[in-house]
């Protein structure tokens, strides 16, 4: 047993009580600024009220950045399923050439960061794309954000399938069904729980991303990073913003934890 | 009568089953058309941009040929400054990282009670889906002039530190911190019980077993964590812009540059490029990519 003296013992419960507080007293100002009555957010706060989500929640720019962003989670979080499931299949069950290079290639897109992710699309789209008389627009926005939501559905689906039984669908072959019907029947019902959670995962991914974003958004679509942004740019820290980035919280949390549920009741079985 | 039923015709699926080559591609094709023909081809054409250049006169992109913007990186004295800095950060944040994700680390796999430690795998998860954008409006308005880490400190007399690098560090710190503690903490959980009993029959005290029998165990998963602590650190530019002052990272000069001057931006996109697939290739050697 790993065995420690008593300081040793405190100092390491200083050091995790030190690392919570860190991690959660920035984000605990933040939503508590959101019910600041005052128009610049600041510490400690003299005055609480509701008033700043009232004029969030009227706002007509940031519905419709909420939408965009729901938009664009969406198909990224389409695409991401497809992809994502059918390189897990192929990765899980087969061992090939390049395998670790097909890996690496579906971790690159969330390993590079965002910045470079972000400009070599704006760069395609800009700088080659245009040129060739295709505007990509408003998709270019879905296709970014799909790239690097692959991995969420690969990871959960290929946790799945390595920990499932090969044997039921042989069985399921040699007593006369087709690869669909198998699919259908046998495999699909085992896994489409990690199919979910990864799904749920990449559209939380997506919903606050915001350095890809930046620069594959098409001019005047703004999502709710995108807005967040925008108001931090400003000299004075209006407190609607915190209104805003306490619902990004909330709303990414939702699929997170819902994700965490479908895993951990698969797991339980 | 017949005793036989009689077997399903399925042509598509007698196919594929006699040929396994066929579903792997059939199952790689959309995939890897995506990965690479969108992502890869972006990246190389990236690259290619690099090495174009603009018209001094009209600030026009001409396709052409030049390596003065990779020469620029190492020779204009700003950038090369900005470069180190940025390197320095990185280095800073994955160091912070890693000091505090053993000892948290160990004090979850090891000392704490069952129900602590769910609760602090909970804890240090958690925050990893809060969004980028918000945790660094949250450490902005901690770091604030009105913030919070002031008013703490007002009693005692003394300012906070303010935007600048050290904040911009702590700033990185608090949004990738997740990334290392959650492998760090994995691997030594994995860790067998016998050899920390092994360790302490020869001899070893707690700092002692955990400095040369936990630690070298445990490198694989510090090197998957500060891919992602280092090179996230090295390319961002959001940090530094709202609570780094007048702090420049190469993202902020990548951003900057990506309308005015696109091949500028191209080629010091490569620099973090450069240092990630290195890293990778290093991380893939050490078997550390299965833990990520």
């Amino acid at each position: 047993m790993l065995r420690f003296s008593r300081a040793s013992r405190f100092s390491l419960m200083a050091i995790v009580a030190f690392v919570l507080v860190f991690m959660y007293a920035p984000l605990s100002v933040l939503i508590l600024n959101a019910f600041n009555e005052r128009q610049v957010s600041a510490w400690p706060i003299q005055e609480w009220s509701f008033k700043w989500w009232v004029v969030a929640f009227e706002s007509e720019e940031i519905r419709a950045a909420l939408l965009n962003s729901a938009i664009v989670a969406f198909g990224a979080m389409t695409i991401a399923m497809v992809l994502g499931s059918l390189v897990a299949f192929a990765l899980s069950r087969y061992e090939f050439f390049g395998k670790g290079t097909v890996n690496l290639l579906v971790v690159l897109p969330i390993a590079l960061p965002g910045v470079v992710t972000g400009v070599a699309f704006s760069n395609t789209y800009s700088n080659f794309l245009t040129p060739a008389g295709f505007q990509i627009g408003y998709f270019g926005m879905i296709v970014a954000h799909a790239t690097f939501c692959i991995v969420m559905v690969f990871n959960n689906v290929f946790a799945r399938l390595k920990r499932m039984n090969p044997s039921l669908q042989e069985a399921s072959m040699d007593l006369g069904e087709g690869l669909w019907g198998t699919f259908r029947l046998v495999t699909f019902p085992q896994f489409r729980t990690a199919f979910a959670a990864g799904a749920l995962l990449a559209f939380a991914l997506s919903f606050d991303e915001v350095v890809v974003t930046i620069f594959t958004a098409p001019p005047g679509v703004t999502t709710l990073p995108l807005w967040i942004l925008a108001e931090m740019a400003r000299p004075n820290q209006a407190s609607v913003v915190n209104v805003v980035a306490t619902v990004v919280i909330v709303l990414s949390l939702i699929p997170v934890y819902v994700s965490q549920r479908l895993s951990r009741t698969e797991n339980e079985k | 009568m017949s005793a036989i039923q009689k077997v399903p015709n399925r042509p598509l699926s007698t196919y594929l089953h006699k040929r396994p080559t066929t579903r792997l591609i059939a199952l790689l094709a959309l995939p890897m058309t995506w990965l690479v023909g969108v992502y890869i081809i972006s990246l190389a054409l990236l690259l290619v941009t690099a090495f174009w250049f603009i018209d001094p006169f009209t600030s026009k992109v001409i396709v052409g040929f030049t390596i003065e913007n990779f020469v620029n990186i190492f020779t204009v004295p700003a950038y090369f400054a900005t470069s180190i800095r940025t390197l320095g950060i990185a280095v800073a944040v994955t160091v912070v990282c890693i000091a505090f994700a053993i000892p948290l680390g160990i004090f979850m796999a090891k000392l704490a009670r069952p129900w602590v430690r769910n609760l602090l795998a909970v804890a240090i998860t958690l925050p990893l889906w809060a969004g980028y954008l918000v945790k660094l409006l949250a450490m902005r308005l901690t770091f604030t002039e009105e913030g919070l880490v002031n008013w703490l400190m007002a009693p005692f007399g003394i300012n906070g530190p303010g935007f600048g690098i050290p904040v911009t560090i702590l700033t990185l710190v608090y949004l990738w911190f997740p990334y290392m503690a959650l492998p760090v903490f994995t691997a030594i959980r994995q860790l067998p019980l016998n050899l920390f009993d092994a360790s302490a029959d020869l001899g070893a005290k707690g700092w002692a077993t955990v400095s040369r029998m936990v630690l070298p165990l445990i490198t694989p998963a510090i090197i998957a964590g500060s891919v992602f602590t280092f090179s996230l650190s090295l390319g961002d530019y959001l940090a530094a812009r709202f609570v780094g002052g007048k702090t420049q990272m190469i993202g902020s000069i990548i951003a900057s540059n990506i309308n005015l001057n696109p091949p500028v931006a191209a080629a010091f996109s490569m620099v973090p490029i450069a240092f990630v697939v290195m890293y990778l290739m290093i991380a893939r050697r050490t078997g550390s990519l299965e833990r990520m």
